[in-house]
Order: C-alpha cells, then structure tokens, then sequence
C-alpha cells in the first residue's frame, strides 16, 4: 500500500514539474536577456539606446547602438502585414465558417494547415525570387528587396492564425443570434456583417493579436525579403532591416562579453517586451470575452 | 487558447533539446576529419581543393560558409581546425584566443579581387577608387554625378560579419557605410540582385561573375576601376591585372590554424599550395599567391611546392 502511495506521489510530482516546466523556461529566458541586455548600458545611454536612429556596432570610427531605426522598421513591416492578413483572413474564416460546404470547407482547412506547414525560409526564398521582382515592375522600383515585401509574405505567414482562431470564434456564436437576425427579416449577406462578425468580435481581435505576434517573431523571410538596409524607412519602399533580422545576422560574429553582445541581448528583451505585449492583450481580451459569456 | 499553448510549450521543449544536442556534439579529435570553416568568398574554391585532397588521401575535410567572422569566432571557441577569411583577424580577436588558448597562424593561400558590378543597361563603364568609396559612403547617390543618367544608386553590399565588408570598408570606403546600402547575405545574392536591379551596383569575388568559358555572366558589366584621376581604368578580368597589383582591390585570402599546422591539416594546406592546388585556385578564378606572401607562409615553415 505504502509502495502505492508513494508512486501516486511520483507521478504526482513528475507531472508538476513538466507542468511548470515552461513557466521555469519562460522566465529562464526572460532573466537571460534582461541580465545579459541590463549590461549594455554601462557603455550605452538609455535615451540614445531608444531614442538614436543609427545602429552600427562595429563602426569604422565610433560605434553607435541606436535601436529607434529597426523598432520602426518592425512596426512598419507588420503594420503592413496586418492591413493584408486581417481583412483577407476574417473573409477566408467567414466563409469557411458560414458559407463553404462541409466538402469545400475540410478542402480549405487542410489547405491553410499546410500553409501554416510552410518553412519560413521557403516564404523567403520566394520573396527573393517571386514577389520582390514582381513589386520592383509594378511600382516601378529599382529593387524589390524592401518592406512592403517583407509586409505581403508575413501576411502570407500569419494568415493561418488569423484564420483558423476568427473561424472557431465566428462559428462559436450562439444559433439564437443568427435566428433572431433572420426573424427580423435581415439576409445572410447582413446577418453576416452586422451580428455573426460583430458576436465574435473579441475571439477575432485575438486572432489578430497572435497574427502579429506571429509576425514580429518572424526573422528568416524578413532577414531574406526586406532588403535589409538600417536607414530609418520613409516609405513601405524602402528597404528596412528588423529587430529580428539585426539580431540573427550579428549574434553569429559578435565577440562574447563586448557592449555589441550585450546590446544585441538588449535588442532581444525589448523584443519580447513587445512580444509579451502583445499576447497579454490577446489573453485580456480572451478573459473578458469569457467573463461575459458565463 | 488551450491548443495553442500547449503547442507553444513543445516549441519551448524542442528548442531546449535542439539546445542541448548540439551542447553535446563535440570536435572530433581525430586527425582523420578536418573541419573547415568561414569564409564564404573562399567556400567554393577550398570546398574544390577539398573534393581534389580527398580523392588522394584517407582523410574527410568539411567545409562550410557563413563569412570570415564566424570561422574566426569558430576557431577562437575551438570548433573548427582552419577558419577561412577574407581578411586578417583584428587585435581584439587575436587577443580573445590567445586569452581562450587558441594560438591563431596565417597562411596565405589565394589572391582574390574583388569586381564592382552594375546591371548590363547601365552605361557607366569605369569609376575612380575614390568614386566608388563616395557612393558606398553615400555621398554620391545618383549615377548622374558620375556620368550615367538620371538614377537614384541603388547599392548592394556584405552583412557585417563577412571579411568582405570589413576588406572594402576598411580599404576602399575608409569610413562607414551609407546607411541605405542593402546587406545582403551572401555573394551570389548580391550578384543575383544587381542582375535585376537596374540601378544597382554591388561588389562581389572576380570568381563569382565568371562563367566556366572565362565570360563574364549575363546580365551584368564589371567596372572598370582607376586608381585616381590620373590613373587609367584598368579591368579586373585580365588575370595579369590582379596578380601584378595593377587592378587595385586585390586582397589576400587567409586559412587560419591554431598554432603551427599538423599532420593531416599541414599537408592539405602544402597540397593547395602545390602546384597542382595553385592551378585549382586559378581554375576556380582566384590568383596564385604572389612572391610576398609566400614569403610570408615561409616563415611560418610552410613551404609552397613541396608537392
């Protein structure tokens, strides 16, 4: 009985931990970059770390560690990415959910997994070879290696996210919803548009929010597609180089223990700041909707 | 939600063993694998002398790419045998081994130049060195101002961790690069994005724009460069040009060892720089290394044709 017991309590105790394992890892890595980030700024000014548009380490005459540049730069690209994914995405998963039959709608699901399936380094390869070109012809452009690039393939990137999360929260929305619509003599066109979309509003912003979370990480097809050229961007034709891509080129040949190591560790905190940022929001939204239904 | 973050913690999980797996793989000791690492203007002509070596004797040498800053860094953790690099270590680097007991020793084994290309419609056909350093420096931005039509440059260039970059930086532009010139990953990119960008201008290993037939590739125009004002322009594509020093972004390319060389790794660099490995270096549209830097290599005890 005893031997019993204290197998129960085994298992008990090996099932915790693999449980807390990734609060442990999380906050693993949290710690590593904040510590390792923190030691920038013995060399670094707070403000001219922010507020300074210039990034470039390993300076012929002064090294400078100015990261406002490649901040913009991300926004920027998954600004853009949001303004394709998010319109295309809440469409493709209103159909699916609504419109689509149970033929075409298990087509398109397996579709947009294997999309999902996709390496981001192929996303990239065709950025290079497809959509760059394609961008340089239409607009007229020198070169389409910029962020408007980078922007059209983390749309592509992020779209299964969106899509699959807005499609569990539109068909999630209570029958009686529709019913009602119907009884008051709307068709499926506006019942759509003005009381399936709107009832599952906040699931969608939380597809939203995991889009860009989606996007922001993203480092091989930027690091490929963009262009990847530090100048602050004036326009989505600009080739921009993100936080991302900055960290994945330089950490390979940074000498340990240098303010350079350790600003690119302080770029990586800041990224997951932001990161973090973004997910609680989706989480907050994901409560509050919850707290309402219940 | 519950999906989702239960596959976030396998990502998490995966990336912890990814982590310690390659924590685990070690250098082998033995003699008989030779790793080679850095470089990616050097890659293809050593992973060919490679291939050459092997076929000859009992030993398997791999090598890869990445640009000369990592196989320095590689050589200084003691993760590679020879690091490749376009450009001589710094002192700082230098003094990382030594603090990390790795004793770094240079051997020459190639000449390269390096060619400015531009698209083939462009109609600028020679610049001065000094030229070329205001454009990449971003003072000159429009190829009107050196005698092309109205167009914006568009300029193409190395990520920091290539010796490339660092070689042109430090020897051609004499200060930072413009802010706007694209970072590209490597070599052939570069070739491949001046070949499409009409205003381009980009700066890559003579070896990369020469075909098997000794032509240079479609869709492009190496430059011809002046020394200065005075100097005629004279064209990267004849091989005397370059050895002679005539042609004047000519760079040594180094293999990098720690300590003096051994073994299987002492006669795979005597092999390249046999006679028969100076010819492959010749092939692949690099240059015999000239009389200075044998000269050089001697002193380490390195003889060239002992072959």
């Amino acid at each position: 009985m005893n031997f019993k017991k204290i197998k129960e309590k085994a298992i008990y105790i090996f099932f915790f931990l693999t449980g807390i394992l990734a609060v442990i890892i999380l906050l693993g890595i949290f710690l590593m970059l904040l510590i390792n980030g923190l030691q920038a700024f013995k060399d670094v000014k707070l403000l001219d770390f922010f507020f300074g548009t210039v990034w470039n380490p390993s300076a012929y005459e002064e090294s400078s560690y100015g990261i406002l540049s490649m901040v913009v730069s991300t926004f920027m690209v998954t600004l853009g990415a949001m303004m394709i994914a998010v319109p295309l995405g809440i469409g493709t998963a209103a159909y699916i959910a609504e419109i689509a039959n149970e033929r075409i709608r298990d087509i398109l699901r397996s579709i947009i997994g294997i999309l999902a399936g996709i390496p981001s380094v192929v996303i990239g390869f065709i950025g290079i070879v497809l959509v760059g070109p394609f961008i340089a012809k239409v607009f007229n452009l020198s070169s389409g290696l910029n962020a408007l690039n980078g922007s059209i393939l983390l749309a592509v990137m992020s779209l299964p996210t969106i899509i699959s999360i807005s499609e569990g929260a539109i068909r999630e929305v209570p029958k009686d919803f529709k019913v009602a619509s119907y009884a008051l003599g709307a068709n499926r066109w506006i019942t759509l548009i003005k009381v399936t979309i709107p009832a599952a509003f906040s699931g969608i912003i939380v597809s939203i929010m995991l889009g860009i979370g989606r996007a922001i990480g993203e480092t091989m097809t930027v690091l490929m597609a963009t262009g990847n050229a530090p100048a602050i961007p004036h326009s989505f034709f600009d080739s921009v180089s993100t936080m991302t891509a900055t960290i994945a080129i330089e950490m390979g040949e940074v000498p340990y223990g240098t303010t350079h190591y350790y600003a690119l560790f302080a770029v990586g905190a800041v990224l997951f700041l932001i990161s973090l940022g973004v997910n609680l929001i989706a989480e907050l939204v994901t409560t509050k909707y919850r707290g309402r239904r219940t | 939600m519950n999906k989702l973050s239960s596959l976030i913690k396998i990502k998490v999980l995966i990336l912890l063993f990814v982590i310690i797996f390659t924590g685990c793989v070690r250098k082998g000791v033995n003699d008989t694998f030779i790793q080679i690492k850095g470089s990616d203007t050097e890659v293809n002509l050593v992973q060919r002398l490679a291939e050459e070596f092997m076929k000859e004797h009992q030993v398997y040498i791999a090598v890869t790419g990445g640009g000369s800053g990592t196989g320095i860094a590689s050589l200084i953790n003691k993760q590679t045998d020879i690091a490749n690099s376009s450009r001589a270590m710094k002192d700082e680097e230098i003094n990382l081994a030594k603090d990390n007991d790795v004793n770094p020793m240079a051997i020459v084994v190639a000449l390269d130049g390096l060619a400015l290309i531009v698209h083939e419609s462009l109609p600028v056909k020679s610049l001065t060195l000094d030229e070329v350093g205001k454009i990449y420096r971003g003072e000159i931005n429009n190829w009107e101002e050196v005698g092309g039509s109205d167009l914006e440059i568009s300029m193409y260039g190395r990520q920091s961790n290539s010796g490339t970059y660092i070689y042109f930086r430090d020897n051609v532009l004499k200060g930072d690069y413009s802010p706007k010139v694209r970072r590209m990953n490597g070599t052939s990119q570069i070739l491949e994005a001046v070949r499409r960008d009409k205003a381009g201008i980009g700066y890559v290993g003579i070896g990369y724009i020469i075909d098997d037939q000794g032509n240079v590739k479609s869709g492009i125009n190496s430059l011809k460069i002046a020394k200065d004002e005075n100097s005629p322009a004279i064209s990267p594509l004849e091989p005397e040009n370059v050895i002679s020093g005539l042609y004047s972004i000519v760079r040594p390319l180094y293999q990098y060892t720690d300590g003096k060389p051994k073994g299987n790794i002492l006669d795979f660099i005597l092999y390249e720089l046999s006679d028969r490995g100076q010819e492959i270096v010749v092939m692949e549209g690099y240059y015999p290394v000239s009389s200075a830097y044998i000269k050089m290599n001697e002193k380490l005890g390195i003889k060239g044709n002992e072959f």
